[in-house]
């Protein structure tokens, strides 16, 4: 694994461990996970307990310490988001994809991630794939949606 | 960009940006909230660009994307000056007719307008809109006038001025005399009085202070701060600015959770573009002042929301709240004084400091100041960021704003604040919206978060809901939160799958008691509002789950059944077509029926149903 990224990164806030959730955002934007080899270099660069820097990155939602599926599925779980219906769409997600939130499935192709609130809240429920928000969804705008992507891999046209 | 030394300088700015503005034929502004980049803004935006560069002789349009306008759900907005037409859902197609029918011609496109769900009419306007006739946007409404990357659209609608005024005309105490008077409390919640907790902090001694702002906007149904540092970021950075100054602070940091990109990189821009004018940094104005201001990032934990752990988080520790038997004020980031406000809280300053506190007090209850943005989301017609004077009645709110229900069913409650906060039933709609009364309520205020409920919504699944939200969320430190509230949530979990008993209900009202009483931080205190709010209001709901082990919404599953009515049935088959089990079968033209044994109780075959013959029971 190459991590001279994780380096430039120490590099850019000094060394400073008070900027270790900076650090950590940083290295996840890269390897869109945090690899225990980057963790290992970030601890030795910021002279910390690596023990410490789990607890930071096992802490805080926003990190995840596997590998992400080519798609990342988020769907979000907040209070108007799951008044109108969310967690339909859940299990309908957790149905095709046969994973639970928070796993990848195995061709490593989703991942499904349930948030607590996205905050567009008027919109809701809301879904968002890779960095695009979906608003009023419904378990079957959800399959449409998974089935496309699975097609756009395997070449198929809807 | 020029720096601004004086007073002076900031007028003479000022004057170039406005008669550069009305240079500007026409304006035509692009909403660009997240709720409108959902519905395709961007793509409308850049249309927009395209066209009116291919058009080339309109070069007197001024094309302005502006931060959120609050009526989300209609969006992508679009709003043309100084003609004053408002545009909802906008979509690609629709640009090239908008410049030349509206722009060229002067011609409405009434497709593009609002209808009124009364009255049927079309609306041109936005104030003839009804969502937007009854609020009072004091905060919120400069977010359709501005670009929030543009420093010098701020400036020209008269922004850091009051920083001008601040340090120019006024002494710190005055400053703090202001803000107390004007009876600004906080935004973010707990409604504890600003200027108070800046007079605390000016009085601590300590030559390095630091002032916060919390955008760790985590309440599940909220994004007014958001919109707020998304839309213009440089009325919070104004705010702050004012803020440091009366208490002495000489280090800020705006602490944006790691959900919101765009609103940290709008905060981003604006913290290099103030530093560039010499509106941040040092000798700010030309004062003499010192401060400057950092964004730090969240990494998704609710609980950072509270004062103590989000200092911890910014110190780059794991976000745990710790006793505030010594507050932040005293010893807060690095052991040292600390003010934290939230976005809403300190974008209100520059109001305060312009128009002064005898003009904010006149808005509002006796004790409740000012306007306050709600979002108001969930089962009702309008939603959206709405700003409201305080003690406007939740009925004026929900139905005259909002516009009632949504899809013919009866709106029974509204939650507010968040986790923290509990259900209001309709019976109690006359209830003036202010810290105080909500609190009396069993609920609270929060940072602002009204999900409207209805028939449709199962009240025990939602005290469920918050009960595991706030059970994922406990940091685990203290134990009642910790052990207390999965305890909670697994007696409601029996109650929703039908294998509840008597018992249950006394045991969870003395569980909640404990959690309330005992727990560290806010996050545990306030934890059992959402239970106690619904066993006070909701009782019978409850009973109807455990004694007659049925779910009056159709909403707990295990206590559901799927059936086709068969007067209504048109045998269309949309259902047998959707349904992921194959558990509708009938001939077409013929009466559906469902089969209960394979049927996954998901609910597609109802969202498909053009006649209405899905029932839940």
């Amino acid at each position: 694994m190459d991590l001279n990224s994780v380096d430039l990164i120490v590099d850019k806030y000094q060394e400073k461990r008070t900027a270790l959730i900076s650090v950590l955002h940083d290295v996840q934007d890269r390897y869109k996970y945090l690899p225990d080899e980057a963790l290992k270099m970030v601890a030795s660069r910021l002279r910390m307990d690596i023990n410490e820097i789990y607890g930071v990155a096992t802490f805080y939602k926003s990190f995840t310490l596997t590998p992400q599926g080519k798609y990342s599925i988020t769907l979000c779980l907040g209070t108007a988001c799951h008044v109108r219906g969310g967690p339909r769409i859940l299990r309908e997600l957790k149905g095709l994809l046969k994973i639970e939130p928070g796993q990848t499935t195995a061709d490593r192709q989703f991942s499904l991630n349930v948030v607590n609130c996205l905050g567009v809240c008027a919109i809701g429920p809301v879904m968002m794939v890779d960095q695009k928000f979906y608003g009023e969804m419904n378990p079957i705008r959800a399959k449409r949606m998974i089935e496309k992507l699975n097609n756009k891999r395997t070449g198929v046209k809807s | 960009m020029r720096k601004i030394k004086s007073v002076s300088d900031l007028e003479r700015w000022r004057e170039v940006i406005l008669s550069k503005q009305n240079q500007d034929g026409v304006v035509i502004s692009v909403c660009g909230g997240t709720g409108c980049h959902a519905y395709g803004c961007k793509k409308v935006r850049e249309e927009f660009t395209k066209v009116i560069r291919e058009k080339g002789d309109l070069e007197k349009i001024r094309l302005r994307f502006t931060g959120c306008r609050g009526f989300c759900e209609r969006g992508p907005i679009v709003t043309i000056q100084p003609q004053g037409i408002f545009y909802q859902r906008v979509q690609e197609k629709d640009v090239p007719l908008i410049l030349s029918e509206t722009i060229e011609k002067g011609k409405i496109l009434e497709d593009l307008l609002y209808e009124d769900a009364v009255t049927k009419r079309k609306v041109t306007s936005e104030k003839e809109i009804p969502f937007y006739k009854a609020q009072d946007r004091l905060v919120l409404g400069n977010n359709g006038l501005i670009e929030p990357t543009k420093i010098e659209d701020y400036i020209g609608i008269g922004g850091y001025q009051a920083l001008a005024k601040a340090l120019f005309e006024m002494k710190p105490e005055q400053i703090i005399g202001e803000v107390k008077a004007s009876g600004l409390r906080g935004r973010g919640g707990a409604g504890f009085p600003t200027g108070k907790k800046w007079e605390d902090c000016r009085k601590v001694p300590g030559d390095i202070k630091y002032i916060i702002c919390n955008c760790d906007e985590g309440d599940p149904g909220a994004y007014m701060d958001r919109s707020l540092l998304e839309g213009n970021p440089h009325s919070v950075l104004e705010g702050m600015i004012i803020g440091a100054y009366a208490i002495g602070g000489s280090h800020g940091y705006i602490y944006v959770r790691h959900e919101y990109p765009l609103a940290c990189k709008n905060a981003e821009t604006a913290i290099t573009q103030a530093r560039k004018a010499g509106l941040l940094g040092e000798n700010i104005f030309g004062s003499g002042f010192n401060f400057d201001l950092e964004i730090a990032k969240g990494g998704g934990a609710f609980v950072c929301g509270e004062s103590t752990a989000l200092i911890a988080s910014i110190e780059g520790r794991v976000g745990e709240p710790r006793s505030k038997q010594v507050h932040t004020v005293s010893r807060g980031l690095w052991g040292k004084p600390t003010n934290l406000n939230n976005v809403e809280t300190w974008a209100n300053v520059p109001l305060i400091i312009n128009k002064g506190s005898q003009w904010f007090s006149s808005i509002g209850t006796e004790k409740s100041k000012g306007t306050k943005i709600f979002s108001l989301v969930g089962k009702v017609k309008n939603t959206g960021l709405v700003e409201v004077p305080m003690g406007i009645t939740l009925k004026e709110i929900v139905f005259d704003i909002g516009g009632g229900q949504q899809d013919g069913r009866k709106i029974k409650a509204v939650q507010t604040g968040g986790p923290s906060g509990g259900c209001i039933p309709v019976s109690l709609f006359d209830l003036p919206v202010d810290f105080d009364s909500l609190t009396q309520a069993g609920s609270m205020m929060g940072s602002g978060g009204m999900i409207v409920m209805d028939e449709g919504t199962c009240m025990v699944d939602v005290a469920k809901y918050f009960v595991h939200f706030l059970q994922e969320e406990s940091c685990g430190k203290c134990l009642p939160c910790r052990e207390g509230l999965k305890r909670m949530g697994e007696i409601l979990d029996r109650i929703t799958e039908g294998k509840g008993n008597e018992e249950d209900l006394s045991l969870l009202n003395e569980l909640a008691e404990v959690v309330a009483d005992t727990s560290l931080c806010g996050l545990g205190k306030t934890a059992p509002n959402p239970v106690l709010s619904a066993l006070r209001y909701f009782k019978p709901e409850f009973e109807a789950h455990i004694h007659q082990k049925r779910c009056p919404a159709g909403v707990c599953t295990p206590l559901i059944q799927y059936s086709i009515s068969e007067s209504d049935c048109t045998g269309c088959g949309a259902c047998a077509k959707v349904c992921p089990t194959q558990a509708i079968k009938g001939e077409k033209k013929q009466n559906h029926i469902i089969l209960a044994e394979i049927c996954s109780k998901c609910g597609s075959c109802k969202d498909v149903c053009q006649a209405n013959a899905v029932m839940v029971q």
